[in-house]
Parts: structure tokens; sequence; C-alpha cells
């Protein structure tokens, strides 16, 4: 049901019953290295090319996801999912592999959590009995075309971020009570902000407006107080937007704590990896939220969280013919089951 | 920059300015002292090489610089292969990248990249396309620079 200006309430409470997460060898030392499914030793695994690679990490984390969901493929309605690949080529090769119907999506790095959107809204108005969605990257694939070569040794400046090599999948299914599951109750569709920053080595600070926007936009609407969440947690913002959206975000009035407000992107690794400002890329907020996040959630470390994945909306083309960067971000708030509002 | 300025809302301009104070900066000072030293090491390497040459070949001073580039550049290939060149980038910066080692590396980086692409399309293609510009523009000034000193020598100046 449409609350608000830009929000959907979703009253049926869909389910996220299962959740399969993969990654490769550099998140494997990361911090977060528990929580995933499977993990590559090497960031071919075993393929000729890193497209196929990347493709591989998305088939697998829906095969682990439908093992976890005990359900076989042929039961699953929808897929909605997209990566940063040009055409989104690895998704779609990946939707060829499973034979599942299929909804490509491109919201750069927010793609996770507008396949979340859309997969609870079609579930919640019972469009479907069981829906995946998800969204993955792999670092050489993303860098090869947006930025250099691999092994190229140009120095990165500390504003640049680590893209992410993952893939994170959820089966969203109707409720049942009966179940102890988080379930997805709200969502906030964002609009494309620009800032006018032009500099692809500064993402997280050309997000930020966007995250800030989406955040505010959902309070308003929902009509609630930043302390109903536990968690309020920003895609890949990275160390600069990070700091800069929560700076928006309290000028503007919403009071958040600095401990309430976390980013996906400086979660997923330890200090001492070569990150620069943090983790990015389209798999990073979709690892860390269907891994470790859900985990907690489990745990009973949050009951309430809203997730804000936040997108660049550029192409290589975009930024070398000196246009500004665009940007996007989704939010979807996940609450445990039981938990009501 | 300024002209940028100009085009942007009253908005984007606040935005950039708050955004400013937290962009975490290059250490510039830290940055090139590293690039002095690295840079300088690899120079002194390619020296090491020049003599080598020198003593135990029948090269002069002059015709010592094609061995020496053609070994130096052997070495950044080797290098790129076992994946180090690009992490003494991230430490070096300038400093792996101005010898001749770092115009090796961005020739030889690009071409391990497309070989999934096969080799017409994807090595062949794509190789030049960091170091492409840099041979253009090294042509070219070098030519300008020639174009300049011919006058000057005509003209009797030098």
């Amino acid at each position: 049901m449409l609350k608000g200006h830009q929000s959907w309430v979703f009253e049926n409470r869909p389910m996220i019953t299962a959740t399969g997460v993969t990654g490769g060898p550099f998140e494997a030392n990361g911090r977060l290295a528990n929580d995933f499914d499977l993990l590559y030793e090497d960031l071919w695994m075993g393929k000729e090319s890193y497209e196929k690679a990347h493709r591989l990490l998305l088939e697998d984390a829906i095969k682990v996801t439908l093992q976890k969901g005990n359900i076989q493929k042929e039961q699953v309605q929808f897929l909605f999912a997209g990566d940063l690949i040009n055409q989104i080529t690895p998704t779609s090769f990946a939707a060829r592999t499973m034979q599942i119907p299929y909804f490509g999506l491109f919201g750069a790095c927010s793609t996770s959590m507008e396949g979340l959107a859309l997969s609870s809204f079609v579930v919640n108005y019972q469009g479907a009995k069981y829906v995946l969605t998800g969204a993955s990257s792999h670092n050489a694939a993303v860098e090869k075309q947006f930025r250099y070569p691999t092994e190229y040794g140009g120095q990165k400046p500390p504003t640049a971020q680590w893209t992410i090599t993952g893939a994170g999948i959820a089966l969203v299914e109707p409720n049942d009570p009966e179940k102890e599951n988080p379930v997805t109750t709200s969502a906030t569709i964002g609009k494309v902000i620009d800032m006018g920053l032009t500099d692809p080595f500064n993402m997280g600070g050309a997000m930020a407006p966007a995250a800030a926007d989406t955040i505010i936009a959902h309070f308003r609407d929902m009509q609630l107080e930043p302390s109903y969440y536990d968690l309020i947690v920003t895609g890949d913002l990275g160390r600069v937007g990070h700091d800069t959206a929560f700076e928006l975000l309290n000028k503007s009035g919403l009071n958040l704590e600095r401990k309430q407000f976390q980013d996906c992107g400086l979660l997923m690794y330890k200090e001492d990896q070569p990150v620069q400002a943090g983790g990015s890329g389209a798999g990073c907020s979709a690892t860390v939220l269907y891994g470790h996040l859900l985990n907690e959630m489990k745990k009973g470390t949050y009951k309430r969280m809203l997730v804000v994945a936040t997108g660049a909306l550029l192409s290589p083309l975009s930024f070398q013919q000196n246009e500004s960067i665009p940007c996007i971000a989704h939010a979807v708030a996940i609450e445990m089951n039981g938990e009501k509002g | 920059m300024a002209s940028k300025q100009k085009n942007m809302t009253p908005q984007q301009q606040n935005y950039q300015t708050l955004q400013q104070k937290h962009e975490l900066k290059r250490p510039v000072l830290k940055n090139c002292i590293k690039a002095f030293f690295v840079g300088g090491l690899i120079c002194m390497i390619g020296q090491a090489v020049s003599y080598f040459y020198i003593y135990f070949f029948n090269f002069t001073e002059q015709s010592v610089g094609n061995p020496t580039v053609a070994t130096m550049v052997f070495f950044s290939m080797i290098l790129t292969g076992f994946g180090v060149y690009d992490r003494l980038g991230q430490f070096a910066g300038a400093g792996s990248a101005v010898p001749v080692t770092g115009f090796g590396n961005a020739v030889i980086s690009a071409a391990i990249e497309h070989r999934t692409e096969g080799f017409v399309l994807g090595v062949g293609g794509n190789m030049f396309k960091l170091a492409g510009s840099v041979i253009l523009f090294g042509v070219f000034s070098a030519f300008v620079v020639a174009l300049i000193k011919t006058l000057l020598v005509m003209w009797g100046v030098l």
C-alpha cells in the first residue's frame, strides 16, 4: 500500500526465509568471513574469464539459497536481480542457467534494495509464492570495465573504494506466523540526486546526498522517528560518504546516534586490508545484509533495521565526457517476525 | 573548476563545501617522499644494469640505453605478471609510474586483462589503451621540441 509520497507498506509482511551468500578470496580474509556460505580461493574460480567467474558467484548463491530454503528452482516464480557489468550479462546468463522467470534490474549498487522492494511488493499482493532477489559484483570484472586493468600500478586516492567480490541472494515468500524469520515491512524508493560531483574515485561523496534524501523521505512518509530502528545501515558509502551522510541527516533535524548508523562497505573488511575508504559494489549491501546482518537479527542483536542501498549511476563513458555522477538510494525496512510495529 | 562552479546551483555548491570537509585528503608530502625513494631506487637498478652491459658487453654510454630499457621493461613485465607491480604502484605512486617500468606495466597489464577477448580484438586492440596516449603525445611533443630547435638553429639563436 502506498504511504506518503514514495513509500510502500507491506501489510502482509513478506518473509525472507533463506539466503545464499558467496564471496571471493579478499572477503575470506575480511571481518565477515564467517557469514558467507561459500568462499572462493581465487578470483578466477576455475573459469576462463572474470565475467564467467562473476556469473558463477551468482549461480552458486542461488543454488545455496534454494538448498537452504528446501525448494526446487522450478517452484520459484520470479528472479529480481542485477549487477554492474554492461547489459547486466552475468545476471542474465545466470538466469539462463537457472531457467527462472527473470526481471533484470540496474540500479548500480542500489540494485539489492531495488530488488528486495519489488520482490516484497509482488509477494505482499500474492503475485508470487517464491521470489529470489539479489545482486552481485566481481572486483576484477568491475574494475576492468570502470577503471584500469587489475595489474595496472596506478595509485588510488584515499577516497577510492574497493569493489567487493560476492553475491547475495534472498528467498522471499508470504508470511507464515509460525516461523521465526526476518520480514520486510516497508520500502522507500529514492529519486536520482546529483550534487555535481565528478570524481569517480570518490563515489561515497557523490552518493551521500542520495542516501540522506531517501532516509529523510522514509521517515517523513512513514511518520516515524529514527529511534524506531536499532540500525540504519547504508550500502556502500565508505568512510567519506558515511560521515557526510551522517552530517546531512543530523542537519536536517533527524537525530541519529552514531552507533545506530552504519555502512555495509565499512563492516566488510578489516582495518589492515588495503581498501582505502571501504568496500563498494552491487554485491556489497547484498552480501552484508543477507549474510551478516540477517544472522545478527536472528541472534537478536537487531530487532528492526532500515537498509539503504546507494548506487552511482555513472558509466565509464559519462565521466570521461565530464558528466557529473547521478546517484540513487532505495530503503527497505526489515523486522523480526512477531515484532509488531 | 571556476567555470564548473558557476554552472552549479547554490544547493550543489553548499553540498560540495560540506562534502570537502569529510573528504580524505591525499597525503601529498608522504607520497612525494615515497615516490622519490622508490623512483630513485628503480633508476639506480637501471644504472646498475647499464654498467653491467658496458662492462660485460661491447656497449658504450651512448648505445647502452636500448638494452637497459628492454631489461627494465622485462623486469616490469615479470613483476606485473606475478601481481606485484600494482602493489608497488599503490605504495610508490609516481615513483613507479614515471620510470620506463611504469610504461611497461601499463602495456602489459592491459594485455593480460584483455587476453580473454582473444589475441586480435583483446590483446591487440587493448594493449595500448593506457600507453597509447603516452606514445602519441610523447612523439608529438618530441616533434614540436625538435621543430623549435631547428628554427632556433636556422635563425642563428643557438
